[in-house]
């Protein structure tokens, strides 16, 4: 019920943002230009969709999309346990979207995820550093076109030796 | 003291073996766990296999209390520069086993974060093959361990040499 209301008020008040609406699997996806994800995500958290379960991202490179990346959130109404994903296409050229840590403070530490491995600026964040690899690490892994064996960097480490210990004994 | 007397309570014996028999004996382990095997070997300790009965139940979590490292569990290119320095922390004599498929090879995370195979970087005495391995495996391992050391020379060491 909730879902359905929200859905009609969300695409009537926001005819330029929303791309469109789909099913698929019993779940309700709205589709939404990224640069205005703030302040649809206001008006849906006002709208009672409180809780920001799951936020992640899709690199569209082979599947085809509005854009080469979708950010998606998952969205989920304690009131009336129904659940919608909103996803938000950005461009390669210009992958950049607002943040939404000032609505949920649990998308701080994903919205860094989804930087570190897919190279996604959020703008407005307080904090856009990566959180998993390593602090030095260049490039963003998760992109479709990142080698999967990486750039060598599993193999850049210092070789130890046995110091003192010479070469154990072979029989 | 009569000759008797010395006879029951005097042994004699070579320096080195006495040396390995008293390291091979008290081994004390620092445990890397960084996956499943780091729970498996939990099991290791457990009344079942018991390490106790090899001297090596003094588990030590401070690399440098400790002269045996068994890294058990998937090593990651974040996670690598950290064993290299707790190797490095260990006071020598120091030995290493390699506990299940990740350590020794990546297993079947051949992907760009992680190692594959530590002994790329810092020395491994002992693999234990499994994924995870057996705590049968790992006493296996441990007693492979007491055999390497139970051959050492004091010689084999650069600064009894260097003399």
């Amino acid at each position: 019920m909730l879902l359905e209301q929200t859905l009609a008020q969300i695409k009537e008040k926001f005819p330029d943002p929303v791309l469109e609406t789909t099913e698929f699997a019993g779940e309700q996806i709205l589709h939404v230009k990224g640069q205005d994800i703030l302040t649809v995500l206001t008006a849906l958290k006002a709208n009672g969709f409180n809780f920001l379960a799951d936020l992640t991202a899709i690199d569209n490179l082979t599947l085809g999309g509005y854009e080469r990346f979708a950010v998606s959130y998952h969205l989920l109404c304690h009131k009336t346990a129904e659940r919608l994903t909103v996803k938000a296409y950005v461009p390669e050229e210009k992958p950049s979207l607002p943040s939404v840590e000032s609505l949920w403070k649990t998308a701080d530490w994903q919205e860094r995820e989804v930087f570190d491995l897919f190279g996604i600026i959020f703008e407005g964040h307080p904090n856009l550093i990566r959180i998993m690899n390593p602090d030095d690490y260049e490039g963003h892994p998760l992109k479709k076109d990142y080698p999967r064996l990486g750039r060598k960097e599993r193999g850049d480490f210092p070789v130890i030796d046995r110091g003192i210990q010479k070469q154990k004994p072979s029989k | 003291m009569n000759h008797d007397d010395i006879k029951s309570n005097v042994l004699t014996t070579t320096l080195e073996s006495a040396i390995n028999w008293g390291r091979k004996n008290s081994l004390w382990p620092m445990p890397f766990g960084t996956a499943c095997c780091g729970i498996e070997f939990m099991a290791v300790l457990a009344a079942r296999t018991d390490i106790a009965r090899f001297g090596a139940e003094a588990i030590r979590f401070s690399p440098r209390q400790s002269d045996l490292l068994i890294v058990a569990g998937r090593i990651s290119i974040k996670m690598m520069p950290v064993l290299i320095r707790i190797y490095e922390q260990m006071p020598e004599p120091k030995w290493v086993i390699s506990m299940g498929a990740c350590a020794s090879s990546g297993g079947v995370f051949d992907t760009y974060s992680v190692i594959q195979g530590i002994d790329q970087f810092i020395p491994v005495d002992v693999y234990v093959p499994g994924c995870p391995p057996r705590p049968e495996g790992v006493v296996e391992s441990l007693m492979k361990i007491q055999n390497l050391i139970d051959k050492e020379k004091l010689s084999d060491y650069a600064l009894s040499s260097s003399k």
